[in-house]
């Protein structure tokens, strides 16, 4: 029987295909593996990981000239899918370091924690490729069904379990309502690969239906990057869930939340932006004011952490808006899209960091890490503070790190692109955001405090936060590496 | 010489590093050994928190150096981060001087000077059609700045050395400082605004940092509160500036002054550069403490005093002056910002003078001293005279250096009592600190020829000249305080008798030599430096305004005549007599106390009445004067001091709190934790959007 | 099997607009359901009709284009269905185990 694609299409998904096998063995593995000797599986995973990452490039260089589509438009291959796997690969795999004793100590089996992980890994990459909006949709479900369990991965723990509820019922919603969306757009266009979309969109005259499917697919969208309005799920999610895969999910499903986004929205609704552009900047407006404001009264870490990113998901909606803005002489450059790119890794290493530390600073329970346990840090482990500083600064904006470069760059393509309303509001923003950073800032070193929080020695964890650290500042002070490769992975 | 510029900010990056590693390595060993012996020995470390609320109120104090004294560092461990402190900033200094002294040589020798020197250290990024490189500038306005910034550094930095020897935290204060210099170092000589923007937050955070370093408690709970405000609202202004450059020229390196030189402003809408000029002023209020924004300074006394030298009073605070000075060619493009800018700083300078004639701390006379002085500097920039602000910036960074250096070492000699209240006659006790504190005294007091004169002489001029009386007049009464509330100042603490406790003047000692000889230095440097910058009225050339000239946007031409300048001269020399002699005669009287200044004059009433009253008129001068100037001036300054800085400062502070809490009454609103709610909160927003398209 | 083969074989007796404000009130009526019922099942049950009435969208669109992609959908739609069903009732019944109901009025324990 023939295969309805030529057999050289699997090389395209080759490190989906080789991860998802891995996962599946993980999963076996662990069904006979004892309690004690589980970290071998954590070590399978960080090695599953490393492997996929490995065969990136191999998977782009077999196939041939990108971007390749393969399986009847349903994937492609480019550089921006690409850019984005590795990110992801990336946050996995920090992810893997901070679970480590997380899990390990904990009273349930790490097995399935591990297969769940590396599978909602390659529901990211799938999403990093689909241009389709039926594998976007496939895709998005495997990641997000295997999140739902993260997060209530810690069964006995209410709070946990709280969390998998409320983010399943709403994730699972908004899925709902992102469905109704395609079902207008393709009865709009009849078509749902995301080429198809755009040519219909080019052709057909303007119709309110389609419009309307367009921004409930957009609802969808900012439902997964957690945009206000559909943002309230987040910090309750963030606080529940055990503190790696919080963090994990302030980063991994936004980043490729923001794929997807980006594709849809350029690739296939990008000839009706003047519609939706406007419904775009009043969600990042939204979402700016309200990630940052809310940030302001928290004293839960990981809530106000979790807020902190709801204003970052805003800021980062920006450079969608911008993303036809120009580059050097005129040239159409997209310049919203790698500043997103950049920003986006910016974002991930910051944000990495300032969890890590919030892992460090395992509390007595379970998800009570307060400001107040951070009182007289740098006494006890001035490093860590000090790593912890260069981490909020960077999430506030402050050069010379990461987060100063990618937020220059989001306002400099939205002012390109003619939003300098937005640019001011983040700006202000920004300002504000400093407040609640420093408040961990104060409690670390003017607080006097010796806390009953024990610090733990952890050498994963640290290896983790010491490599984001590494990287929050070198990409802050040697940016023009990264620049340069998100520029060329947007070229075709 | 073919010493790099990026090695200035460097070398002081590199000592924090080794200071920074050591102190944190020795730490961490300390920690280990003994935590549990040294906690034992010390069961509560907080035994400060009866002095609460430093700063609110005249009779209170702040308290400099009540940190933890905790074990000494072995002797090796601090000569350790002393050196390598001073050794890195010594250094940076010397590439400085090395690179800023020939160029300010060729520069005058030749006419018109000489072009920029910019390296470009790396490409950082280039965003669009902007591309930022991380270059360093040489040319006369930084060659100036980073020559004092680095000279006076270097004594502080030596005046640390003996001033922090007892504290515990003694290689991680150095550290800080090191890493201060080297932001301050990078703001300076950044060849671009967004450069320069690191230095920029960099001092900002290291000034937060080393004010709440060791003196935590109220810190933290009031000083860090408003420095902090008024720092974000600096911020805000300070990036939106930057990007409003961005916008009008297309870049944001300082090639952008000599297209606004040129006129050549993208679409030339007189509006916006007006706002960005305004924005950019918002920033230097912050950083520059001038009004509303300067509420943070005098709390920001809280820490060390080098730190308040270094930090408080030389560089860090000049650096608003320096970003307006260094758009000056923009600024110039926006007259009614630029006036702006002078009626700020007049008001400042008048304004924070008035608290300063109310305040009992030593620390806290010298703050609003400063901050009036940044006044006045903002006051000749807004006159059109950026020169004479920085010759100012120049001049004041040498005498207030000094005066606060000066008041560190009367701290320490009065084991850290900082009430004038409780000191006097220190001046034959502390011999060394006594003089060099009475030459910067003078200096600031601006009498001829020491450094302050001519700055400050030449501001008045600058304002006469430009045909603002007002501001003027303004800056002549304010020349006329600061005479009165330094000498206040140096006769309650030199002169007169110790009205402190016998024990405390029996502890009294002069400090030791690394403290003392900076301070010789700073007041050699306060009686010279002046001469560089000596009007053509006087028989000078005005080396020091015609040297900066070419980084500067061109200054209006207006030119006294020399008798008109020295009419001026005699004006302000005058009115500062006259300061000094008042201070002289009411808080030189025995048994005078600040609550009664005039109690000889109040004896005197009750003995002669009414006709001694007119007979003996020197008596009725001071009273009308103390009656129709300065009392109803003290009492607006105390009002100001207390009302406006507690009520309405305070009040902007409650304000954001209430904000916060409204706000917070949304979140909860919306998030409730009910899942139903949020899905609901889901469809409400998908209906907005889906009606917005709808109806569209 | 192509759509336009179809529409030649199968007359259409019902109008297509009827298909389609039948999905669209049964959406509704699911999305009433997530928002007024209480009990979480319930509400998942209405989750799961919202995606049926999607499905039968998608199938009268899928009529209407005389395109095959929308009754592809379909199955995607339900296999993604059943295996959200799987994960949500698992964890509703942790949800049970650790309240001991599954009220989702009485679970908000995180807020704010």
């Amino acid at each position: 029987m023939a295969l309805p694609f030529p057999l050289s299409d699997l090389l395209v998904i080759l490190p989906e295909l080789i991860l998802s096998e891995l996962a599946l063995g993980i999963l076996l593995w662990a069904a006979v593996v004892k309690r004690e000797r589980e970290r071998a599986l954590a070590w399978a995973s960080l090695a599953s990981l490393a492997i996929a990452a490995a065969l990136l490039p191999v998977a782009a260089s077999f196939a041939g000239e990108l971007p390749r589509s393969a399986f009847g438009g349903m994937i492609a291959l480019d550089g921006f899918s690409l850019f984005f796997k590795a990110l992801t690969l990336l946050a996995a795999a920090v992810t893997i370091l901070f679970s480590l004793r997380f899990v390990g100590t904990s009273p349930y089996p790490g097995g399935e924690y591990y297969a769940l992980l590396l599978l909602t890994t390659v529901g990211m990459m799938f999403m990093a490729s689909g241009t389709h909006l039926v594998s976007i949709y496939v895709a998005l479900e495997l990641m997000a069904l295997s999140q739902y369990v993260l997060a209530g991965y810690f069964k006995q723990e209410t709070k946990s379990v709280e969390a998998a509820a409320k983010y399943f019922v709403l994730g699972a919603f908004s899925s709902g309502v992102l469905l109704y969306g395609l079902s207008l757009v393709y009865g709009a266009t009849g078509t749902l690969s995301l080429g198809g979309v755009s040519a219909a969109l080019e052709a057909a005259p303007r119709s309110t239906l389609l419009m309307v499917g367009v921004v409930l697919v957009a609802c969808g969208m900012l439902f997964k990057v957690a945009s206000a309005p559909f943002h309230v799920w987040a910090p309750d999610v963030y606080e529940g869930a055990p503190t790696p895969v919080s963090a994990f999910f302030a980063v991994g499903p936004k980043l490729a939340a923001y794929a997807i986004f980006a594709r849809i929205f350029f690739d296939g609704f990008g000839p009706r932006s003047d519609d939706w552009a406007p419904v775009l900047a009043a969600s990042a407006a939204l979402t700016m004011v309200v990630g940052n404001v809310g940030a302001l009264m928290q004293t839960n870490v990981k809530r106000l952490l979790g807020y902190s990113s709801i204003g970052h998901a805003g800021y980062a909606l920006l450079g969608l808006l911008a993303y036809r803005a120009g580059g050097a002489a005129g040239q159409p450059e997209a310049f919203g899209l790698w500043a997103i790119l950049f920003y986006l890794t910016a974002y991930l290493l910051m944000t990495f960091g300032a969890f890590g530390l919030v892992v460090l600073l395992e509390a007595k329970g379970y998800a009570t890490e307060s400001v107040d346990d951070f009182n007289g840090l740098w006494k006890r482990n001035p490093l860590a503070a000090g790593a912890m500083v260069v981490f909020l600064l960077s999430l506030a904006g402050i050069p010379p790190t990461a987060g100063f470069v990618g937020k220059y760059l989001l306002f400099s393509a939205a002012l390109k692109a003619g939003w300098p309303a937005l640019v001011v509001l983040g700006v202000l923003m920004s300002a504000v955001s400093l407040f609640y950073y420093f408040r961990i800032v104060r409690a670390m070193y003017l607080v006097d405090g010796e806390g009953e929080v024990r610090w733990r020695e952890e050498p994963a964890v640290a290896v983790a936060v010491g490599l984001c650290f590494a990287g929050t500042l070198a990409f802050g002070v040697l940016p023009q590496p990264l620049i340069a490769l998100a520029k060329s992975c947007l070229l075709p | 010489m073919n010493l790099p510029l990026w090695l200035i900010p460097a070398l002081p990056l590199a000592g924090f590093l080794l200071n920074g590693s050591v102190a944190l390595f020795s730490g961490w060993r300390r920690a280990r050994k003994a935590t549990a012996a040294w906690r034992e020995a010390h069961p509560g470390d907080h035994g400060h928190d009866e002095h609460g609320d430093a700063g609110h109120g005249p009779g209170d104090h702040g308290h400099d150096d009540h940190g933890h004294h905790g074990p000494f560092l072995p002797y090796g461990e601090r000569l350790f981060y002393g050196v390598v402190g001073v050794l890195s900033v010594g250094l940076a200094a010397v590439v400085a001087l090395a690179n800023a002294v020939p160029y300010a040589l060729a520069s005058t020798a030749s006419e018109g000077g000489i072009g920029p020197v910019v390296q470009s250290v790396w490409k950082w990024m280039a965003a669009g059609h902007v591309s930022i490189d991380m270059a360093f500038r040489l040319d006369p306005l930084s060659a100036m700045m980073v020559s004092f910034v680095t000279f006076v550094g270097l004594l502080i930095h030596v005046f640390s050395v003996g001033y922090m020897q007892d504290e515990e935290g003694y290689g991680r204060y150095f550290a800080y400082l090191n890493l201060f210099m080297f932001a301050m170092l990078t703001l300076i000589l950044a060849d671009s605004l967004v450069v320069l923007f690191i230095g920029w937050e960099g001092v900002g955070l290291c000034s937060y940092l080393l004010i709440g370093y060791y003196y935590d408690k109220d810190f933290a709970h009031a000083a860090g509160k408003k420095a902090f405000v008024t720092n974000r609202i600096g911020d805000f202004g300070m990036v939106l500036g930057i990007f409003g450059i961005l916008a009008l020229f297309g870049t944001a390196d300082f090639s952008f002054v000599d297209m606004a030189k040129a006129g050549a402003v993208n679409g030339t809408a007189s509006i916006t550069v007006y706002a960005v000029c305004l924005l950019l002023f918002l920033g230097a209020v912050g950083k520059s403490a001038q009004v509303p924004l300067y509420v943070w300074l005098p709390d920001a006394m809280a820490g060390p005093t080098p730190v308040s030298a270094l930090i408080h009073a030389a560089t860090m605070v000049t650096a608003g002056v320096y970003l307006v000075a260094r758009c000056s060619a923009v600024f110039v493009l926006a007259p009614d910002a630029l006036t702006l800018v002078a009626w700020v700083g007049a008001g400042t300078a008048v304004f924070a003078a008035t608290i300063g004639l109310a305040q009992n701390d030593i620390k806290k006379v010298l703050a609003y001293s400063t901050v009036s002085q940044l006044g006045y500097m903002f006051l000749a920039c807004g006159v059109g005279a950026f020169g004479v602000g920085m010759f100012h910036v120049f001049t004041h960074a040498f005498f207030k250096a000094c005066l606060f250096l000066g008041s560190g070492s009367v701290i320490m000699a009065m084991h850290h009592e900082q009430d004038m209240r409780a000191m006097g006659g220190l001046g034959r006790k502390v011999p060394r600190t006594y003089l060099t504190m009475m030459v910067a005294t003078v200096a600031i007091a601006g009498i001829p020829p020491l450094a302050g004169f001519f700055s400050k002489d030449q501001i008045l001029g600058a304002a006469f000249a430009g045909g603002h009386l007002v501001l003027f007049a303004i800056g002549l009464l304010t020349a006329g305080m600061t005479a009165f509330y330094m000498f206040r100042l140096a006769r309650m603490t030199f002169y007169g008798e110790f009205r402190g406790t016998p024990e405390a003047e029996k502890r009294v000692h002069e400090s030791p030599a690394t403290m003392t000889i900076p301070l010789i230095v700073l007041a050699a440097g306060s009686i010279l430096v002046g001469f560089l910058g000596v009007p053509e009225a006087l028989g000078g050339a005005n080396r020091f305004v015609s040297f900066l000239a070419p980084s500067l946007a061109t200054a209006h031409p207006h030119h006294l005549s020399h008798a008109t300048e020295y009419v001026l001269m005699a004006l302000s020399v005058g009115v500062a007599a006259a300061g000094i002699l008042l201070a002289w005669r009411w808080y030189g009287q025995k048994g005078a106390t600040p609550e009664v200044p005039s109690a000889a004059a109040q004896a005197f009433y009750e003995k002669t009445g009414a006709l001694g009253r007119l007979v003996e008129n020197k008596w009725y001068v001071d009273e009308g004067i103390e009656a129709a100037v300065l009392s109803p001036f003290r009492r607006i300054g105390t009002f100001l001091w207390r009302g406006f800085d507690s009520l309405v400062i305070d009040g902007i502070v409650n304000a954001s709190a209430f904000l916060v809490e409204l706000t917070g009454d949304l979140v909860r609103f919306f998030t409730t934790g009910n899942v139903r709610n949020y899905a609901l909160s889901f469809t409400l927003g998908v209906l907005v959007l889906a009606l917005y398209v709808f109806l569209r | 099997m192509e759509g336009a083969a179809m529409n030649a074989v199968v007359p259409m007796t019902v109008p297509l607009n009827a298909f389609l404000a039948v999905g669209t009130i049964l959406f509704v009526i699911g999305l009433a359901g997530v928002l007024l019922k209480r009990n979480a099942l319930s509400m998942f049950l209405s989750i799961e009709l919202m995606m049926n009435a999607v499905n039968l969208l998608f199938l009268a669109y899928a009529r209407m284009r005389g395109d095959a992609s929308g009754q592809m959908v379909v199955f995607f739609v339900i296999a993604v269905a059943a295996a959200e069903a799987a994960v949500g009732l698992a964890i509703f019944v942790a949800l049970f185990r650790a309240k001991r109901s599954i009220d989702v009025d009485e679970i908000a324990s995180l807020k704010w």
